[in-house]
């Protein structure tokens, strides 16, 4: 049964959970969807995640690889497509705990750089599997920075071949997954050298494997980059590449050529490699940051309920933990900025969907925009997920340290969505320097894109606010976050005029000024995370039982904002010291409220318990028995230690003689 | 560089001839053929725990063989032999002998202390249980006096009383010191301390009443066997409760122990441990990142120029440097601690215990700001690292893991923070009676003088001199006694609103939790600007200054809420003390490596590719990997299980 403790949570909830589940998945038909397939993946004892945490490195590969091949069998039985709506959930559902991620980014690859004749080859190969690819752009010296990239592939005219190198050590290919054991071939960037003359990074078809017996083909070094902080079901590799040539036809060349005698062409706009990167950025906040969160909060938030701990009145029972202050001040943020963030990703979503719109009729004004605001919003939003997850880590005291509360292998994995698609920043920088050049337009009196249309009217000014309840207005908290993110970007743009106006070169200006642009453009990404949050509380008029609780939530996540970097907000005399007393004031007042709905508000996200695999956060609250339970499946208590035998048994039995 | 590392090295280690020291008992263990092993990142769980016993009976015997009993240089010598991480005899060690020492009395001493100290009897400190950790009075576990055959009977009565998580329990122990309310003549008389047999001397089989096991896997910790155990109905002679202080007659009769003060001083003891610990994991893993980033070269800053170092950069100085000038500051505290520790214990062996109170209450709250901060810098040091960072061969992984459960265990760090609070309001309520309280909190003392004088917060503001660190020290003692007394003030007004003392505390933690983060955030920065004045070298001062004005108005550029709010310092000072901490940057950019080259880490002791002394970076990220589990084979099994038949089906 369900623990009393938590049974009771569910008893007092304010709103409908499942009227807030089929809302948070865009309809009631989205969540019966979504349930069947998790439903079908969960059933089948090859996708069980039920071992994971006692499994070793080479265990973990090899039930990757096994799911990975299962999951085709699957997807026909089931008559699923990579292509149908039903494929996000298949990968929720896994967990991503799957091997041939890269493998999509391989074939995804294909189908946007390369040309229709290299797509009409590869695409069925790579769709039956007969061969497995990966995708090999990082090297051992180079991340984020592309044209540091320093493999080379040297145009052979004699041949028609492209001659593969990689020069040196820093330039061996490093990180790419699937790389390390699976793939047969690799999408490789390489520095185009035509007649020694270098044309910059593009992307080559390289086979690594045999098709045959699976070993090297001549010429290639690659192997597993070993043990990491997580992923250890991904085989993330090396590769070297030696003399490997490979024919002219594997450049991929959709937008630009090299012919036969050597002459390079460029067709196309080169704008739209933005584009790809700009997917990929929007792509993964869902599934790899905000899921991982909402996870996280659930397992906490339901923990919380079920911990008892010393007394909040004397002779009563022991308190529950989340009834403690500091419990909600340390969980209910995260809560907030779980929902927000999720808001935040439809915004993005809605915003690529439209500038891919543009872009198919040859539109590419929205494109620095999403650029700015995809960068941006990867920053922040996978930079405050992984600390949202460390901190229910840490809120769930000892035993969120074990292996079994789920928390430790959510954190490991979110946190490197900080480094992959571009250094969180690198990114902010990027959006910073679209937020200048958007301030230095509108000072020009030019027009500006629709989400920095505020930078056009800069001013000082006051908070309105009287006493603590006007900061429950949406209307207050709104305006000075707006207030707060224009005076950052004015005073950093200010600040960069000033010094490349007393004669500091701009590349210095701009490296002295980095601290502060970067805090500018992570004001920017905050203000449009609430002034979104406000929107989408105010186009769910229809659903009052829902709207009231999203308000609070609304509420706490920009109150506690304010209340965790009052300096920004101070700075200016926006705010006066009195008006911040009313925000803490008002910010606490809210912790209680939203208490009570927290357990409902987890539940809302609708993971099953084989999805959260924890002892601590699964439905019914069952947490010290099942805590126990797992712990005696552990291979360290099945296994008799041969450490006894050989080091604890002479150890014991061992004389003064010996000491 | 300006200054000499070694030093700076010397007064870390609190002087030359204490440095010789550690570097001999250092070339002691690292040279050492017995201490050698495979590198711990490519073995199991498993095998790691194995060679970590394997190595912790050789430390035992070698100890005894060098002669080394000196507890600083034991500790030294178990850091070098095991590399900073945990092992299985710790909690024997470090709290099963001393428990017994302190706490038994002359008769059970000779029972057991021998046979401990030679190793026939290993133990382990019994006292989380699954349902309880901070809080002791919760515990469930009794001992229930049976004096007819004059036993203790004890038993673990619900599932929430299985003893969870001590160390060495769960394979290495076969006896524990248990802590279990003890019941006699139907009362019960709280938590004592009973010594429990629980394996079979000879065979290691667990005794009839007793399950014991591992907990499992864990986030990091993968060498120390963390046990549970339950016991049911288990006996053990009256002889086996540890009665030095606290007696059960044959009869029955319970006798009261004489205080119970003495206990605090064990947890100031391994509290002010920990802060040390916050320093030397803080300063590996700034080792590892800024010598990383000396040798990684990334983007351009000049175009046309060679790709620059990324320590260059100044988003990269600004989330390392202020990590680097908080690892001295740590230090220093930590050192701090420790000294005063060992002064007030000669007091209370005295029988004076008057200075107790206010040093358990700075080192809890110190122990949970350093344990924070070093915890959160930790991994703002891997993040710096980029995603070799995240490759076990940076060895950030494993000090972060191994690192971030002292946020819990010995006491979690918001009730940490909530104990000094206690001691902050108290001392506040005293002032506000008119008395004067001494020692750190004396700047509350002024609280009362200000009331009189309302003009003095403004007047302040234009006192604070950036560039001075004593200046700086006042403006956060301001800082601290602002929250203190608006935590104060809160606490009476809900007071005055609700009955209940608990509610009204509860209402009032969050603002209580900031206060005595102000409390140790003053503390910190007052001691590390006295030990400036102890140093004797220019240039070492020089550079010390510099990282202790980074620390100090690092601090302030992100707490500026409270410095303008209290009116300590205006919009203009805190542009620039934002503009100063830059500056600060590109000044300790050129000692940077030599302030981590002073920790003096010895390569293996670092346990990280990134973080070699020699820079040699990507050559040897290249061999490690090829010793990876997965790189065994060159075609891994999984392709003749799985992907070969799949190709051929489709």
């Amino acid at each position: 049964g369900v623990n009393p403790d938590l049974a009771s949570e569910r008893q007092t909830a304010s709103f409908s959970v499942e009227k807030l589940t089929a809302w948070l998945d865009g309809g009631a038909e989205n969540t019966l969807m979504r349930r069947a397939v998790v439903e079908a993946i969960e059933r089948d004892p090859v996708f069980s995640r039920e071992n994971q945490y006692f499994q070793s490195q080479n265990e973990r590969y090899e039930a990757a690889v096994r799911k990975a091949v299962h999951l085709q069998k699957k997807m026909r039985e089931m008559g699923w497509t990579e292509n149908g709506p039903e494929y996000k959930y298949i990968y929720r559902a896994l967990a991503g705990d799957v091997a041939f991620l890269l493998h999509r980014i391989f074939t995804r690859s294909i189908s946007m750089l390369g040309s229709d004749k290299q797509i009409t080859k590869w695409i069925p190969l790579a769709s039956q599997y007969q061969l497995i690819g990966s995708y090999s752009q990082t090297e051992l010296g180079h991340g984020t920075y592309l044209q540091g990239l320093e493999t080379t592939a040297v145009f052979d005219i004699t041949t028609q071949e492209f001659i593969l190198n990689t020069p040196k050590i820093s330039a061996m290919k490093w990180w790419p997954g699937d790389m390390g054991r699976s793939a047969t071939h690799t999408v490789v960037f390489a520095q185009l050298y035509i007649h020694g003359k270098c044309y910059g990074v593009h992307p080559f078809i390289v086979q690594i494997r045999s098709l045959q017996d699976h070993s090297l083909c001549p010429g290639i070094t690659a192997g597993d980059i070993g043990p990491k902080m997580s992923f250890e079901h991904t085989d993330n590799g090396f590769l070297m590449l030696q003399n490997v040539r490979v024919p002219r036809e594997n450049m991929l060349n959709k937008f630009c050529e090299v012919h036969p005698d050597g002459t390079y062409v460029r067709s196309g706009s080169q704008k739209i490699n933005y584009f790809t990167m700009t997917t990929v950025r929007i792509s993964i906040l869902s599934d790899e940051v905000i899921v991982p969160v909402m996870k996280a909060c659930t397992i906490a938030i339901r923990y919380s309920a079920v911990r008892r701990q010393s007394k909040l009145k004397p002779g009563e029972q022991e308190s529950k933990i989340l009834d403690y202050q500091t419990q909600q001040e340390k969980l209910l943020p995260q809560l907030a900025a779980a929902y927000a963030f999720h808001f935040i990703n439809d915004y993005l979503q809605e915003l690529f969907d439209r500038a891919y719109r543009q872009i198919q009729k040859k539109n590419f004004d929205m494109l620095p925009e999403l650029h700015a605001l995809s960068s941006g919003f990867k920053a922040v939003v996978t930079q405050c997920c992984t600390s949202a997850v460390e901190i229910c880590l840490r809120a769930c005291g000892g035993h969120g340290y074990s292996l079994l509360s789920g928390l430790p292998s959510l954190y490991t994995k979110i946190l490197a969505s900080c480094i992959y698609e571009g250094e969180n920043t690198i990114l902010l920088l990027q959006t910073a320097r679209f937020l200048i050049k958007c301030f230095m337009a509108a000072s020009a009196g030019q027009p500006l894109p629709p989400s920095v249309t505020y930078l056009a009217s800069v001013k000082p000014g006051r908070c309105p606010a009287k006493n603590k309840l006007h900061f429950l207005n949406s209307d207050i908290y709104t305006e000075a976050y707006q207030h707060m993110a224009a005076r950052l970007v004015s005073s950093t743009a200010t600040k960069l005029q000033d010094l490349i106006q007393s004669g500091v070169k701009k590349h210095d200006a701009w490296n002295q000024c980095t601290v502060q642009l970067a805090q500018a453009a992570k004001a920017h990404c905050h203000y449009i995370t609430v002034k979104n949050f406000v929107e989408t509380v105010e186009k769910l008029k229809t659903q009052a039982g829902i709207q009231k609780i999203m308000k609070h939530l609304c509420d706490l996540f920009a109150l506690h904002g304010i209340f965790s970097n009052p300096g920004v907000f101070l700075h200016d005399g926006y705010l006066s010291g009195a008006q911040m007393d009313m925000v803490t004031a008002s910010y606490l007042d809210l912790l209680p409220v939203i208490r009570k709905d927290a357990v409902p508000l987890v539940d809302a996200f609708d993971f099953t318990d084989k999805s959260l695999n924890s002892a601590l956060g699964s439905y019914d609250g069952q947490v010290y028995q099942r805590l126990y339970e797992w712990a005696q499946k552990s291979p360290t208590n099945k296994q008799m230690s041969t450490a006894y035998e050989k080091y604890l048994k002479p150890l014991l039995h061992n004389k003064l003689s010996k000491l | 560089a300006t200054f000499q590392p070694e030093l700076l090295t010397h007064i870390l280690d609190g002087g030359a001839e204490r440095t010789r020291r550690r570097k001999e008992i250092e070339a002691l263990v690292i040279n050492d053929p017995d201490f050698q092993h495979e590198d711990l990142n490519f073995l199991s769980r498993s095998q790691r725990y194995e060679q970590a016993i394997r190595k912790s009976s050789l430390m035992v015997m070698k100890l005894r063989e060098y002669g080394i009993a000196d507890p600083e240089e034991i500790y030294w010598f178990k850091s070098f032999v095991h590399r900073g991480r945990p092992e299985p005899l710790d909690l024997h060690l470090g709290m099963f002998l001393p428990t017994l020492l302190t706490q038994a009395t002359p008769e059970q001493q000779d029972r057991f202390f021998m046979p401990a100290w030679n190793l026939e009897i290993i133990g382990t400190y019994a006292q989380t249980e699954m349902g309880h950790g901070t809080h002791l009075r919760g515990l469930e576990t009794t001992a229930t006096y049976d004096p007819a055959t004059q036993e203790f009977i004890l038993n673990s009565p619900t599932v929430t009383s299985i003893k969870w998580w001590p160390g060495g329990l769960g394979k290495t122990s076969n006896h524990a010191i248990v802590l279990a309310q003890l019941y006699t003549q139907g009362q019960c008389k709280g938590l004592h301390a009973f010594i429990v047999p629980i394996r079979q001397l000879g065979t290691h089989q667990p005794l009839p009443g007793i399950t014991v096991g591992d907990i499992g896997p864990k986030f990091g910790y993968d060498e120390m066997d963390n046990g549970y155990l339950k016991m049911d109905n288990f006996r053990i002679p009256r002889e086996n409760m540890l009665m030095k202080y606290a007696q059960v007659e044959p009869d029955g009769t319970y006798v009261k122990p004489v205080s119970d003060k003495l206990t605090y001083g064990t947890m100031v003891f391994i509290r002010s441990l920990i802060v040390g610990d916050s320093a030397r994991s803080l300063s590996r893993a700034c080792t590892i990142a800024i010598r990383y980033s000396a040798v990684r070269h990334q983007s351009e800053l000049k175009p046309g120029e060679p790709e620059p170092q990324i320590l260059d950069y100044q988003t990269q100085q600004y989330k390392l440097f202020p990590l680097l000038a908080t690892a001295y500051a740590f230090h220093f505290v930590g050192a701090y601690i420790k000294t005063t520790y060992h002064r007030i214990s000669g007091d209370i062996s005295e029988g004076d215990l008057s200075e107790l109170p206010e040093l358990h209450a700075l080192t809890a709250g110190l122990k949970a700001f350093t344990s924070w901060t070093a915890n959160a810098g930790i991994e703002e040091c891997r993040m710096a690292c980029g995603g070799h960072g995240y490759s076990r061969c940076s060895g950030i992984p494993d000090i972060y893991v191994t690192f971030t459960p002292s946020c819990t265990y010995e006491g979690e760090n918001t009730v940490m923070m909530l104990q000094t609070a206690r001691f902050l309001v108290k001392s506040y309520t005293q002032v506000s009676s008119g008395q004067q309280v001494t020692g750190m909190v004396s700047y509350l003392n002024d609280l009362s003088r200000q009331r009189i004088q309302p003009q003095h917060v403004a007047a302040r503001t234009v006192t604070v001199r950036i560039n001075d660190p004593v200046s700086l020290v006042e403006a956060y003692k301001a800082r601290a006694a602002r929250l203190v007394e608006a935590a104060a003030k809160n606490l009476q007004a809900e007071l005055n609103h609700r009955k209940s003392k608990e509610d009204a505390w509860n209402r009032t933690s969050v603002d209580l939790v900031r206060a005595s983060e102000a409390h140790c955030h003053y503390v910190i920065v007052k001691l590390f600007t006295a030990k400036l004045s102890e140093v004797s070298n220019a240039a070492v001062r020089a550079v010390l200054t510099e990282l202790c004005l980074l620390y100090a108005l690092y601090g302030i550029s992100k707490n500026t809420g409270d410095f303008l709010q209290a009116g300590i310092l205006n919009d203009a000072q805190i542009t620039q003390v934002n503009q100063r901490v830059k500056e600060l940057l590109a000044i300790i950019r050129r000692n940077a490596v030599a302030l981590v080259d002073s920790f003096d880490f010895h390569d293996v002791h670092l346990g990280s590719v990134l973080g070699r002394y020699d820079g040699n970076v990507y050559e040897n990220l290249f061999e490690w990997a090829k010793k990876s589990p997965l790189n065994k084979t060159e075609v891994h099994e999984s392709f003749h299980k799985h992907l070969k038949p799949m190709q051929s089906k489709l």
